[in-house]
């Protein structure tokens, strides 16, 4: 009797929570300024910014992962030029974590763009006459009532994160130990003859996984609402 | 002193005024839609006027001609909007330290002393979300005063309101006004709450100055006063707590002679500020004996605007303050009434409601 899960498989599941949180954490402050610029300010070029952070939703993943490929790659229109100063993203975990993120980052936007879109102006007016610059206004102001938004953004992000797959296996392929996130294992375990019992384990960590951040983010959620003083 | 010329067009209306606000209160009177709280938020700086030159005390605040517009948060002026536009993530107590931590340093205002002056000290631990309208209002006017203002904006703090709430909210800004010596510009379609507290007074009527002066000559002024509503026009007597008496009247002295009302909760020597409606005061030749009302003091017509209808507004010089009444036409024939005429007041002691009595605390 094998262990519940092989090394490499846990090994999946801890890439695939690393690669998430990584893609998270690094796409959150973009994709506050993307959010509160799409709801809040009048600028040339809005629906194309609009259009482009709304794409990974609707193209097909593998196109997205393919035109990564093209952008980050070693020798991609990006790729050839961090490649010189040492960053690489394909075939690593950390480009893993780029695919995560871009395919999260509509989901993230659309959370936090309604909080945003939410937010009373007139709060914002009172702050600046009180003696607050903008930059203290958002800090002061804004950021602390869209922060529900923000959480919701953080984890349902996280949870797309988490299962992103045809983005990844296009752009960093399915390397155990370096680019097998967990979606990519459980497709690797179901192409091994009798793998349905290894599979059907992953996915009971995927769906634990995914139910525990549903339920957090529900819960943080109302937890913020109410220090906010808001609604709820 | 605020100076503002101003020109600016929007859909519906075309604004365009030029008036001085001196120190002291500065009320902005008209209707629903006269361009009053446009014009207060070019002095805040949350619009940005077509034309406009905005001094306050000297300094440029916005000169369109030299390209000038300072931002709201440089300007230092303090702003009391309708709503009370609290931060709802912020306790009463964060939220009146908000202006403070934006407050030049130094001269910072005394928390306390602003938290006793508004009554707020047992809401300081609470949210904005659990405050009635009254005391929400009296956070914002505690947290605008704390950002240290150079003016403060009020603009309709009290239509929101119900009447006890109103009443709850005046006597605080009497206090800021005679207290604190805190220039207002204060927009309000209410003639009472003018009469309560305006030193200044500028007219506005679909987006012109109509009239600008003291409130005292403005609410006296019979060529005026039908502005306000004929019900609502009344002139501003200023007096003296003499002494509370043993049948629940007071003695208090103006100008012209003693006056009795039903008890004024201030002590001897307080001076206050009394609305006299001008539907309240009759008028005789002679000095009347036998009548019920308390209250009679010799005045002199000084002028007089016959009404288009049954109606006609007096102005009288009562020792030297001016009192307005309302009669009718036929009464001004019956009795030729003229400017000049000697004649006697005749004031109803418990026609003056409590709330057309104000503290007032100026030399």
């Amino acid at each position: 009797m094998t262990a519940w899960l092989t090394p490499d498989q846990w090994q999946a599941v801890a890439l695939s929570l690393r690669v998430s949180l990584w893609a998270v954490a690094v796409s959150l402050p973009l994709g506050v300024l993307v959010a509160h610029a799409l709801a809040r300010w009048q600028f040339p070029g809005r629906q194309l910014l609009n259009g482009l952070v709304h794409l990974p939703l609707i193209l097909p993943p593998v196109v997205t992962g393919y035109l990564l490929l093209l952008t980050f790659g070693r020798k991609g229109a990006i790729g050839q030029y961090l490649d010189m100063i040492g960053v690489v993203f394909a075939f690593r975990w950390t480009g893993a974590a780029l695919a995560a993120g871009v395919m999260a980052f509509p989901l993230m936007v659309r959370a936090i763009r309604l909080a945003s879109e939410a937010v009373d102006p007139k709060l914002e007016q009172a702050a600046s006459t009180l003696g607050a610059s903008k930059p203290w206004v958002f800090l002061t102001v804004t950021l602390p009532l869209i922060l529900p938004g923000i959480v919701v953004g953080a984890i349902l992000a996280f949870a797309k994160a988490m299962g992103e797959f045809g983005a990844t296996i296009t752009f960093v392929s399915n390397i155990p130990g370096q680019t097998q996130t967990l979606p990519s294992a459980i497709y690797a375990t179901l192409q091994v003859p009798d793998g349905d019992a290894q599979a059907l384990r992953l996915v009971m960590v995927s769906f634990t996984i995914a139910m525990v951040a549903l339920v957090l983010c529900e819960w943080l959620g109302r937890v913020v609402a109410r220090r906010i003083g808001g609604r709820a | 002193m605020l100076s503002i010329t101003i020109t600016h067009a929007f859909p519906g209306l075309s604004l365009k005024a030029q008036f001085d606000a001196p120190n002291g209160v500065t009320a902005l009177f008209g209707r629903s839609g006269s361009g009053k709280t446009t014009l207060v938020n070019a002095v805040a700086g949350l619009l940005r006027p077509d034309h406009a030159r905005i001094t306050l005390d000297g300094d440029v605040l916005v000169d369109t001609a030299a390209n000038i517009f300072v931002p709201p948060h440089r300007r230092r002026i303090g702003y009391v909007f309708q709503e009370a536009r609290l931060f709802p993530h912020l306790t009463v107590q964060q939220n009146l330290r908000y202006g403070r931590f934006f407050a030049p340093r130094g001269n910072r205002a005394d928390f306390d002393q602003i938290v006793d002056l508004l009554g707020l000290a047992p809401l300081l631990a609470r949210r904005p979300i659990g405050l009635s309208g009254g005391e929400k209002q009296r956070v914002a006017l505690g947290r605008a005063i704390l950002s240290q203002p150079r003016l403060l904006l009020l603009d309709e703090p009290l239509a929101a309101l119900d009447e006890p709430r109103k009443a709850e909210i005046l006597p605080y800004l009497e206090r800021l006004r005679d207290d604190l010596r805190l220039p207002m510009l204060y927009v309000s379609h209410s003639a009472a709450e003018v009469a309560r507290l305006a030193t200044t007074l500028v007219l506005i009527d679909a987006g012109r100055v109509t009239a600008a002066g003291p409130a005292a000559d403005l609410l006296s002024d019979p060529n005026i006063a039908p502005e306000f509503g004929v019900r609502e026009a009344g002139a501003i007597l200023t007096a003296k707590v003499i002494a509370h008496e043993a049948d629940g009247l007071t003695r208090l002295d103006c100008a012209a002679g003693p006056l009795w009302l039903p008890r004024v909760d201030l002590p001897p020597g307080a001076r206050l500020r009394l609305r006299i409606l001008a539907q309240d005061v009759m008028l005789a030749l002679h000095r009347p004996d036998a009548i019920s009302a308390l209250n009679i003091l010799p005045a002199t017509v000084k002028d007089l605007r016959l009404g288009d209808g049954a109606g006609a507004m007096v102005q009288l010089d009562a020792g030297g303050d001016l009192v307005l009444a309302r009669v009718t036409r036929r009464s001004v024939e019956n009795l030729r009434l003229a400017p000049g005429v000697a004649v006697h007041l005749v004031l109803k002691a418990v026609s003056v409601a409590p709330q057309s009595i104000g503290g007032e605390n100026q030399p």
